[in-house]
């Protein structure tokens, strides 16, 4: 992963921050220049509240590089309740005992580095929401 | 007047227990658990470290300080497991929360009592009036190496606490702060786990400061030991702190709130903030609580806070200390850990 590109999207990485169109309301993320909705251009920022429930998932068990030692681990799409979808890692489980409509919480996780002397990148992930 | 306006923690799910760490190395478990009055610890998962424990534990704390994030003037944290060697765990964190670019951060270490350091500096900082709000959190993923003593009790956790002169949790009463250059303990650049001086690290290093901490803020405010509903003291182990405090007078229903390490283990910079925030959870409007940090090197810093109303308004918006220190484990054993811990040599 590009340096830069972690660090421009730090708002959606760090806080979950989402642009909400001043126009129809529709949120999107990560934000967008155009909405997809009605076209205007304006958006004011909409910070996700994080929690939702599980739509769907796969586990990954052949891990990408920088991801070995998570393996297996599941990766899913939540619905949250803004209403919209988000793809993230699922992290704090056993991802076998994981099934569709689990409540899920984000949390910041540190999601891969750049070998031992590189950046640390970090973000959101989702655990399951026991109120821990 | 100044004080808590509110507090977090984070601990992590997972734990190894005393015994299985002791199997491994052929130790006798029980002479450890009875020596150390330790059963088991917490273990990082691999995506957690200083800063993402800190971040969860700060959110905890804002929400239960209920302010705007652009009104925190300073973040500092406290740990000996910073994530970089030379780049801050402080910007990370204040990124996170939403409280940049109008605030000053730092990174502070000084063993197990950096995080204290942190609630120190941000409580003097707001009672001088430069900043409206600010940040104190210890946050650690300590590292013990495998087979030392250390092994069974460095553990993982952060408490963060915001700062402030409004709206208060808990009232500041005074600080008193006691410190010498006592080598019990170090890590050298570049060394992945630190170095202790066996006994050394009791008598002349941890008993010395704490003990020289309590006695100077009880002059100080002529308060007696008595007064007090709860204490707290760094707990390196689970019986160094009980030791001392029925050494110095304190009776133990007034430590047994704050006393997290025979199921936490030592979470260093995390340590007497994570006691104290488990205090916070159960203490009432008007109780007082002392509370003693311990760093090698070596110093020791003292807090009396008094709880106010608003702590029993707040309590309850995130989870207590007890629940996550006691809900949804998950047993890792020694092999896992050893992965988790990044103890397993792989090629590059």
């Amino acid at each position: 992963m590009e340096v830069a590109k972690h660090w421009r999207e730090t708002p959606e990485r760090y806080r979950l921050e989402a642009g909400k169109c001043s126009k129809c309301g529709k949120i999107s993320f990560p934000g967008r220049l155009i909405c997809p909705e009605c076209g205007y251009r304006e958006f004011v920022i909409h910070k996700l509240s994080g929690k939702g429930k599980l739509d769907t998932f796969t586990i990954i068990r052949t891990a990408p590089s920088g991801f070995e030692d998570l393996a297996p681990y599941a990766v899913g799409i939540v619905e949250l309740e803004d209403g919209i979808k988000i793809l993230g890692q699922i992290t704090d489980c056993d991802p076998e005992t994981l099934k569709t409509g689990d409540k899920l919480v984000a949390k910041f996780r540190r999601i891969n580095e750049d070998g031992k002397t590189g950046m640390i990148y970090y973000a959101y992930k989702f655990v399951p929401d026991v109120g821990i | 007047m100044v004080g808590i306006v509110g507090y977090g923690t984070q601990i992590p799910r997972y734990r190894i227990k005393v015994e299985e760490i002791a199997k491994v190395w052929g130790a006798d478990a029980p002479s450890y658990k009875k020596g150390l009055n330790l059963n088991e610890k917490s273990v990082p998962c691999p995506d957690e470290d200083t800063a993402t424990l800190a971040v969860n534990a700060a959110r905890n704390a804002m929400i239960r300080a209920g302010i705007n994030p652009k009104d925190i003037g300073a973040v500092y944290v406290g740990s000996e497991s910073h994530p970089y060697a030379v780049k801050p765990t402080g910007t990370i964190v204040s990124e996170a929360l939403g409280a940049c670019p109008y605030v000053h951060t730092a990174d502070l270490e000084f063993a197990c009592k950096a995080g204290s350091e942190g609630m120190f500096i941000a409580l003097h900082l707001v009672k001088s009036g430069i900043v409206k709000y600010a940040l104190g959190i210890g946050a650690d993923t300590s590292q013990g190496a495998p087979g030392d003593a250390l092994e069974y009790s460095a553990s993982a956790g952060a408490a963060a606490y915001v700062m402030g002169a409004d709206n208060l949790v808990a009232e500041l009463i005074d600080t008193h702060c006691f410190m010498t250059d006592t080598p019990d303990f170090w890590r050298r650049e570049h060394a992945n786990y630190p170095e202790h001086g066996g006994r050394f690290t009791g008598e002349p290093a941890y008993m010395k400061h704490v003990s020289g901490a309590v006695r100077a803020i009880l002059e100080k405010t002529n308060i007696r030991p008595e007064d007090f509903n709860y204490m707290i003291f760094h707990q390196p182990n689970g019986k160094f702190p009980v030791q001392m405090a029925l050494k110095l007078g304190f009776k133990e229903p007034q430590f047994r709130h704050g006393l997290l390490t025979p199921t936490l283990g030592n979470t260093y910079s995390g340590s007497s903030p994570l006691g104290l925030a488990a205090t916070l959870d159960v203490a009432k409007p008007g109780e007082q609580i002392l509370m003693v940090s311990y760093g090698s090197g070596a110093g020791s810093d003292a807090f009396i806070f008094k709880a106010t109303k608003r702590l029993d308004e707040v309590r309850n918006l995130v989870p207590l200390v007890r629940k996550q220190l006691d809900e949804h484990k998950i047993y890792l054993e020694y092999g896992q850990y050893a992965k988790f811990r990044h103890k397993i040599l792989k090629p590059e």
